[in-house]
């Protein structure tokens, strides 16, 4: 399975991809399962499952406190390959984004066998850059799993065209100099950042980093092929009194967010 | 790998063998690589070169004295020279790398420095560093080690530093490290991060190294000034390994030399309760690099224990990785009751606090100079003093009361 397929026909509707994140068991296993299938079913198009790491240096406070619970309940990497799988058979596409050391740990070749035999689509490493990956590249390749790297404002157009080369699916936009986190306002830097990109490669673009509402969601998605919101959805259960108003706190970003990308702006934001 | 020798490594994408490289989100690859470029530029210029030496001189305090320790020989079967980087300006080799890295910051044209630290000797280090170059500094500091170091973190305070407490996580060294990097990605134009130890991506290790390269080639020298021939052995203890690497680095083409690090083995590495990542530990991938470290089944890191706030931390330098893997080095693990006793042997013999980090590695030269007999000749790198452990040792030896 891939990711390309669900680009094409949004491209062809005219609209963005919503790609939603939220840890592997967080809060449980089974509640994260049931959270990612209420926010598929609320239309969010990519589920996107973070798998929870010791010392995830690229996160803010929220998706940090979120991994946090989840160590803390005892997660194991086989937890996150079973939450991907009960995520995948409801039809949606699911990515993994995970830090370098869990892939390599269980074994690169065999990691990418068992996440594309639980029907996973592809991985996002934001702690693994193209120049280090030779061995990812050749497991992808082997299992045809999409691999999405990342790039930033201050990557150079060489940086950018030689990550862009090594992407599959999409590539992943970082859209501020900072770590995850729902702000104000997503950044000036990020329109720039997409359209530096184009010169290079034909690839879908997801931007991240920073997006809480629906009229953000739909800013992003008047340049960017696919929107990537985390922090603010899991901060829906994180902030919650209990879970059932988490979840209903969680379906109701997700179809304001899924309205947002079916109704992208043609401005670029103004700061 | 059997054509390179140990000085032309790292290879130019940071790797020593299998280990190093750059395991760092692409946000600040930019930033290493101008660092990496600037690092390869001073290599060569002169100017920089003598500017950094006379800094050291007359500043650092550094040539340090390599000391003939003849009381603390008598007591351990073999001749001790301890290498005196204790009696540098801030009480320790680290004072090498933060005015080296100061003046790297200088010259990249960045105004604002961040640092991790342990028990503040690095936060210590980096804002007397800071101050002596007007630069702005932001230390960042577990939380639990914010109570527990106050006197550091108002020895950082008086010399103009921000103390940022870290709370998330485990509150130890790696989290502090962890939100210095989040610093470093949001802030990266205008900051530039000085890290404590020989570890992190590439240029960090080999860089400064470099710094404290110092230290080796000095022993080297004098060594064979006091004793007419090289040393039958060089030790070291290993956190991150700035000091280590410091000592061996110029030691490594002399084969007769022995290299040893010694590792915190805490309460000893079968109770899982230590800090020998190398003794204890697998591959993995920390903080940018691949080398050897504390992880669990699924590669989630594990926390470290030490009586040493320097050398508790769950991963090491990836030179030292490297130099384990060929065998130029021997790492061996040292407990919390070895260290302890040395560090009493050498207060009550020759008149000196040592450092507790330094202690493990004179617990390990004990070890060697029993293997290696009274003939022997055993550098030990002395690379800290012990003022900042009085409490600790005070209250392990029992004759200071507890702090209710």
């Amino acid at each position: 399975m891939s990711l390309a397929p669900t680009f094409e026909k949004a491209r062809a509707d005219g609209r963005g991809v919503l790609i939603g994140c939220m840890p592997a068991g967080f809060p449980t296993v089974e509640g994260g399962i049931e959270a990612m299938r209420a926010m598929a079913a609320a239309g969010v198009d990519v589920i996107e499952v973070e798998l929870p790491y010791s010392d995830p240096v690229m996160d803010g406070p929220v998706i940090q406190r979120a991994s946090e619970i989840a160590l803390a309940g005892g997660v194991r990497t086989a937890d996150v390959l079973r939450t991907i799988e009960a995520v995948a058979e409801v039809g949606v596409p699911v990515v993994l984004m995970s830090y370098w050391n869990p892939i390599e740990r269980y074994g690169v070749d065999r990691f990418a066998r068992d996440f594309a035999a639980a029907g996973g689509a592809g991985v996002i490493t934001p702690d693994l850059i193209p120049d280090e990956a030779q061995e990812w590249l050749a497991a992808s390749d082997r299992y045809g799993l999409d691999r999405i790297f990342l790039v930033a404002p201050a990557s150079t157009d060489e940086r950018l065209a030689m990550t862009a080369e090594h992407c599959r699916g999409f590539v992943y936009a970082t859209s501020v100099m900072g770590v995850t986190g729902a702000r104000e306002q997503t950044s000036s830097a990020a329109p720039t950042l997409v359209e530096r990109l184009r010169r290079f490669t034909d690839l879908p673009v997801g931007v991240g980093l920073g997006v809480r509402d629906g009229s953000q969601a739909a800013a992003v998605a008047g340049y960017a092929d696919g929107v990537i919101v985390g922090s603010a959805l899991i901060r829906c259960l994180l902030d919650a009194p209990d879970p059932d108003s988490g979840l209903e706190a969680l379906r109701a970003l997700s179809a304001d967010l899924a309205q947002g990308v079916r109704a992208p702006s043609a401005a670029t934001e103004k700061q | 790998m059997s054509d390179e020798t140990p000085e032309q490594l790292p290879d130019s994408a940071g790797h020593f063998g299998r280990f190093g490289g750059r395991f760092m989100p692409e946000a600040l690859i930019p930033a290493l690589d101008e660092l990496d470029a600037e690092y390869r530029k001073i290599q060569s210029d002169q100017g920089f070169q003598d500017e950094f030496a006379k800094l050291l001189r007359e500043y650092g305090g550094v040539p340090s004295l390599l000391y003939d320790a003849t009381r603390l020989s008598e007591a351990v079967g073999a001749r001790i020279l301890l290498k005196r980087e204790d009696l540098n300006h801030t009480g320790a080799h680290k004072v090498r790398n933060v005015l080296g890295q100061a003046l790297l910051t200088q010259r990249m044209g960045k105004k604002r420095i961040i640092a991790e630290t342990g028990a503040g000797q690095h936060g210590v280090a980096s804002a007397t560093a800071a101050t002596l170059f007007g630069l702005e500094c932001v230390v960042y500091m577990g939380e639990e080690d914010t109570r527990r170091q106050a006197l550091n973190v108002a020895r950082m305070r008086m010399l103009g530093a921000t103390v940022v407490p870290v709370s998330t996580g485990s509150r130890t060294l790696k989290d502090a490290m962890n939100e210095a990097l989040r610093d470093w990605v949001t802030n990266v134009a205008t900051t530039h991060y000085m890290i404590g130890t020989a570890a992190g991506p590439h240029p960090f290790p080999a860089m400064v190294r470099d710094f404290a390269r110092g230290i080796g080639v000095e022993a080297r020298a004098q060594c064979l000034e006091l004793t007419g021939r090289l040393p039958d052995a060089v030790c070291a203890c290993v956190g991150g390994g700035s000091n280590a690497i410091g000592i061996f680095h110029a030691f490594i083409p002399d084969s007769s030399v022995r290299l040893y690090g010694f590792e915190a083995g805490g309460e000893g590495v079968s109770t899982g309760r230590h800090a020998a990542s190398i003794t204890g530990g697998d591959t993995g991938v920390l903080h940018g690099a691949r080398t050897y470290i504390l992880q669990d089944e699924d590669g989630q890191t594990i926390e470290s224990h030490s009586i040493s706030a320097g050398l508790d931390y769950p991963g090491v330098g990836p030179e030292h990785a490297w130099l384990h893997d060929t065998g130029r080095a021997t790492y061996e693990p040292v407990t919390d009751a070895e260290a302890m006793d040395a560090f009493a042997l050498l207060c009550r013999t020759e008149g000196i606090i040592p450092a507790i980090e330094s202690a493990h590695a004179l617990a390990g030269a004990r070890r060697v100079a029993r293997e290696l007999g009274p003939d022997a000749t055993i550098v030990v790198n002395l690379s800290g003093r012990g003022d900042k452990d009085v409490e600790t040792a005070g209250k392990f030896f029992g004759i200071i009361e507890e702090r209710s």
